[in-house]
């Protein structure tokens, strides 16, 4: 035990070029600037001696769990892989397939430079650590095109009440209030977003964090539904797919507003829109300023060779390093899992997320606090419910059903 | 080799003939009933025996076990990982209560008919087509192939945009001026199966015609101008004796259609992601496969699956009972 | 010059010919007019995605899809071949390109070859419980692969060839078979049986049959399931990611990568670039092969 991590300190102290080991890691980041944040990972990696064997595969969870499984079942394990922290790879660790780096986190002080902590809880089972955060993700923000409501002539809304406010006035110069596309998943993170602005952060945390149906059932989610389906309304006009057809309606000034993560900001970026000018950012919906801290983690499938195991740990204690968390956060547009590293050359809205992260205004994402099966299920309901007339009641109540599920 | 060729022609036009009294699917098992009926065929047939071992193997280790394998774990709580942790019927109580499944299953049902009907009937014509000796056919039919060499995410894609009604046909339209011009398949709940119809048979007639015309040109020349000398017409000599001559050829299609419609997944995630109204182009595969691995719920997706290939099983079985067991020999 | 290379042979027999040359010239012009319309259609999202495809972003964003570039780029093709990033390695579709290659031909060829046996052997050397096989193997067509990949991933185990190509190989060969099975028995099913009885009773055996009957008759039949399994095999993702290792990923995976990214900038002209590009080679497989579809193969063999 005293041998284990004393080579983990050892390895944690970076610099062993004698020891260059092949380590193959699994990630899904592959557009252009997450590429290019990827790179930074390896760079350091290989700077330290050994060797980062890239295996990018686009498409999320639902790719690269078929491939995880089989790999691993298959008794040829990828080195480590890119996963969203929090109940997804609960199972794996449970069945002994993932390595325990409480040792890494020891030697290298996760608990304390960790920030928000509740990254590394969705890290830990049973005490131990078995995943490594790399960064921050807040899926409540409302996009808001700065040319749509000049061209209704009204100012920039900034909450969602004076947004849902302005709908009539945007819909009579021939706009679409509210943008979303036709995927499930944008429905559930619209609705997500939602939860917490109108019901409040202790609502949402006695249903969502303490699983209190009783609450989910009450009246203050039953305003929840009713906002929900006020909304659907501003959205009925809105006939694209994809999130970033929906955004491009928001940059061309046809659309409103949009409920999107942070990723959205890439989009903006692109077309040449500029924050504050073109745009404007609205986090928590500008009702709360609290956002949902979901984001990515790595975890290392056990292996039994010590040199890998070696490498994959010397990898663990690199990803959560400053260094590392400056170059490779700076690239991909998201937010540090550390406290106490400056992160200067962030825009205006990624200052808007950096300020309420320091204020410590950050709840647990869906991902972390419920199940796949259930996230899965109220994306169903969500789709179904935003994209049809189903009454408000009938949701609430199917919603509440799926919820128990998960208990 | 004797006899003049016309002769020949109108006895191979009557063998043809004759099958097609011996049942429905006569076609597809027409052949070697009398052989296999031949004792002391053990060893002299031993190099056809070795060259089964591929096919028997493949359907013992991998199709029937793979499918006990499924049916099995379809009964478990298995989530990420299979595990055998005993649940009985409630992935299928889940599953039935479900209305997402509930409408996949009545959106595969039309869907899968109309695809069908008209993959095949679309698929022979153009072959017919294609079979009249007409120039630049190579490039007729790579144009009409080249959809079934493109992935479907992107052609997807592209359908979803020439639909649309701001920057696709309609818009287009609109813009020439017809200002009341309305295509908008894909965002009406009532439509949208034909949007997905529009794309799928771009996507797959070409390959139809492609299995048409192989199954045209197999047939002897002998038949067409036994039915030249006879005065029957080219269109009916199509109907009356090419078409019943080709039947192998036609369930080999309806064969490929049917497990392509419902094994149908990726065109509907590209091109509607199983909307509008959340799910009026929803289709089983779909519901599978997210269950799998989106949600982690193995033993739910494995009991879907198990619902879908028993309703194959439910075609197949009948089918070939009626074809082995109503020609076994005393 | 066109209307004299085009009337049927069907025609040149009929005794009575009332005028074929008006008519067999109107009937030219619907032929040929069906068949253009017919290609309109299937070139319609050809058009919009080679449009798409040499247009930068912002064009690409303004939305006529039908419109031709004002500006032309083939800054998205090149970007797709050689410098898409997949992760780390920033070289596009061409870096699983010889992947692809290696793992397209011995699985083409091992699957017609297994399949075509098999149809041959289930048509004319039938033996007990054939019909049995037969019957699991078209069940087999219908199993959605995905249900199957764990299994499968304990047999390549147990087999030691897991995430290896000729693992990859296998798997091909074992997901081609019911169809190709079935393609190939119907249409050998459809071939004289007089041929093969004459063969037999000079005295050729199981593989003398199959090379010198039934191979020459059946080319057409040959290039239909060349043409599945080129399309099937190069286009697949799911197998070769789950199957392999990065070092033999298809080069799918990297269209996936390209195409299929959740988060970040979409960037549609580079998409359809890798779309085409990708499509290609199954292309140029259709073309040149199709030129094996030769009328009256049968007909030959018979008098012969």
């Amino acid at each position: 035990m005293k041998l284990t991590k004393l080579t983990a300190v050892l390895c944690a102290s970076v610099a062993m070029p004698a020891m260059a080991t092949e380590l193959e890691v699994t990630h899904w980041w592959t557009s252009g600037g997450e590429a290019a944040a990827v790179a930074e990972l390896a760079k350091a990696f290989d700077a330290a001696g050994d060797k980062w064997v890239d295996g990018a595969i686009a498409g999320g969870g639902g790719t690269a769990r078929p491939i995880m499984i089989s790999r691993i079942t298959g008794g040829d394990p990828m080195g480590a892989t890119q996963f969203n922290h929090g109940q997804q790879a609960l199972e794996l660790v449970e069945a002994g397939l993932m390595l325990d780096l409480t040792d890494v986190a020891e030697a290298n002080n996760w608990k304390e430079v960790i920030f928000p902590q509740s990254l590394l809880e969705a890290c830990t089972v049973d005490g131990k650590i078995f995943c490594a955060p790399v960064n921050i993700h807040s899926p409540e923000w409302l996009w808001l095109s700065n040319k749509a409501y000049a061209d209704a002539g009204i100012p920039v809304p900034a909450n969602w009440d004076e947004f849902v406010a302005s709908a009539p006035a945007l819909e009579a110069a021939g706009k679409i209030p509210l943008a979303l596309g036709n995927q499930p998943w944008q429905s559930n993170l619209a609705f997500g977003a939602m939860q917490i602005a109108v019901s409040g952060i202790d609502n949402w945390k006695a249903v969502n964090v303490d699983k209190n149906m009783d609450v989910a059932a009450g009246p203050e989610f039953a305003k929840v539904f009713a906002a929900a389906a006020e909304a659907r309304k501003l959205a009925a006009k809105s006939t694209v797919q994809d999130w970033n057809q929906a955004t491009n309606l928001v940059i061309t000034g046809e659309a409103g507003g949009q409920i999107m993560g942070d990723w959205a900001q890439g989009e903006f970026q692109v077309a040449e829109q500029v924050a504050g000018t073109d745009y404007t950012c609205l986090p928590g919906l500008g009702l709360n300023a609290y956002l949902s801290t979901g984001g990515d983690a790595f975890y290392f499938p056990k292996n039994d060779d010590p040199e890998i195991e070696a490498a994959q740990k010397r990898l663990a204690a690199q990803l959560v390093s400053p260094e590392v968390q400056v170059a490779f956060n700076l690239k991909k547009g998201s937010l540090p899992i550390r406290g106490d590293i400056d992160l200067a050359a962030a825009n205006d809205c990624m200052k808007k997320g950096l300020e309420i992260l320091a204020s410590g205004n950050l709840l647990p994402t869906g991902d972390m606090v419920w199940s796949p099966d259930v996230v899965k299920q109220a994306e169903d309901l969500m789709v179904e419910f935003w994209k049809s007339d189903m009454p408000a009641e009938d949701a609430h109540t199917k919603w509440v059903e799926i919820l128990k599920t998960g208990l | 080799m004797g006899g003049d060729p016309e002769n020949r022609t109108l006895k191979l036009l009557k063998v043809g003939a004759a099958r097609d009294l011996g049942g429905p699917f006569s076609a597809l098992y027409s052949r070697g009933e009398r052989m296999s009926g031949q004792p002391k065929r053990l060893l002299r047939n031993l190099n056809a025996k070795i060259a089964a071992i591929p096919m028997v193997l493949t359907t013992l280790v991998v199709f029937v076990g793979g499918t006990i394998w499924t049916v099995v774990y379809s009964f478990t709580d298995s989530k990420l990982l299979p595990r055998l942790r005993w649940v009985g019927f409630d992935q299928y109580e889940r599953l039935w209560s479900n209305s997402r499944w509930m409408v996949s299953i009545e959106n595969l049902m039309f869907f899968g008919v109309l695809s069908l009907v008209f993959t095949i009937s679309v698929g022979f014509l153009l072959a017919v087509l294609m079979d009249q000796k007409i120039r630049y056919e190579d490039t007729f039919r790579t144009i009409m192939l080249y959809p079934f060499a493109l992935s479907f995410i992107v052609t997807g894609l592209v359908w979803q945009w020439i639909l649309n009604p701001q920057f696709g046909i309609e818009g287009i339209v609109r813009g020439w001026g017809w200002e009341s011009f309305s295509f908008d398949p894909l965002n009406n709940p009532q439509t949208v199966l034909y949007g997905l119809l529009i794309a799928g048979l771009w996507q797959g007639t070409g390959f139809v015609m492609c299995l048409m015309l192989a199954g045209l040109r197999g047939i002897d020349e002998d038949i067409w101008k036994a039915a030249r000398v006879d005065g029957i017409a080219t269109w009916k000599t199509y109907l009356v004796v090419i078409v019943p001559m080709m039947r192998p050829v036609f369930i080999t299609t309806l064969v490929i259609v049917a497990a392509g419609i419902i094994k149908l997944y990726d065109l509907v995630v590209a091109q509607t992601s199983g909307g509008p109204g959340g799910n009026a182009s929803q289709v089983p595969a779909m519901y599978v496969y997210d269950y799998m691995f989106q949600a982690q719920n193995l033993g739910q997706g494995f009991a879907a699956s198990t619902m879908m290939l028993l309703s194959v099983l439910i075609v197949l079985i009948p089918w070939a009972y009626l074809e082995f067991g109503g020609k076994k020999h005393g | 010059m066109a209307d004299t290379a085009l009337p049927m042979t069907k025609s040149a027999v009929v005794p009575s010919g009332t005028k074929p040359r008006r008519i067999l010239s109107g009937r030219n012009i619907m032929l040929y007019g069906i068949l253009i319309v017919v290609c309109l259609y299937y070139i319609l999202p050809l058009w919009v995605m080679v449009m798409t495809s040499v247009k930068g972003m912002p064009e690409v964003r303004l939305g006529n899809i039908f419109a031709p570039p004002v500006e032309i780029t083939f800054q998205p093709w090149v970007k797709a071949w050689s410098e898409a990033c997949t992760g780390l390695n920033c070289d596009g579709l061409s870096r699983g390109f010889w992947n692809s290659v290696q793992i397209l031909i011995p699985s083409v060829i091992l699957s017609i070859v297994v399949a075509s046996v098999n149809g041959y052997a289930l048509v004319n050397w039938r033996f007990k419980g054939s019909d049995v096989f037969f019957t699991i193997l078209i069940f087999g067509s219908f199993i959605p692969y995905q249900v199957m990949l764990y299994p499968i991933v304990i047999l390549l185990r147990e087999m030691g060839i897991y995430g290896t190509l000729w693992g990859l190989v296998l798997v091909h060969t074992i997901f081609g078979m019911p169809i190709l099975t079935l393609l190939f028995r119907n249409y050998f099913s459809s071939i004289p049986e007089e041929l093969f009885k004459a063969a037999r009773v000079d005295g050729a055996g199981f593989w003398g049959i199959y090379f010198r009957i039934m191979l020459p008759m059946s080319l057409p039949i040959f290039v239909v399931a060349l043409i599945l399994q080129v399309t099937g095999i190069w286009n697949d993702f799911l197998f070769g990611v789950v199957y392999t290792k990065p070092e033999l990923y298809p080069m799918t995976v990297q269209l996936n990568n390209i195409v299929n990214s959740v988060q970040g900038v979409k960037e549609y002209n580079v998409n359809m670039a890798a779309t085409l590009l990708t499509g290609l080679v199954p292309l140029v497989v259709y073309f040149i092969s199709g030129k094996l579809f030769v009328r009256g193969i049968a007909a030959g063999a018979v008098k012969g």
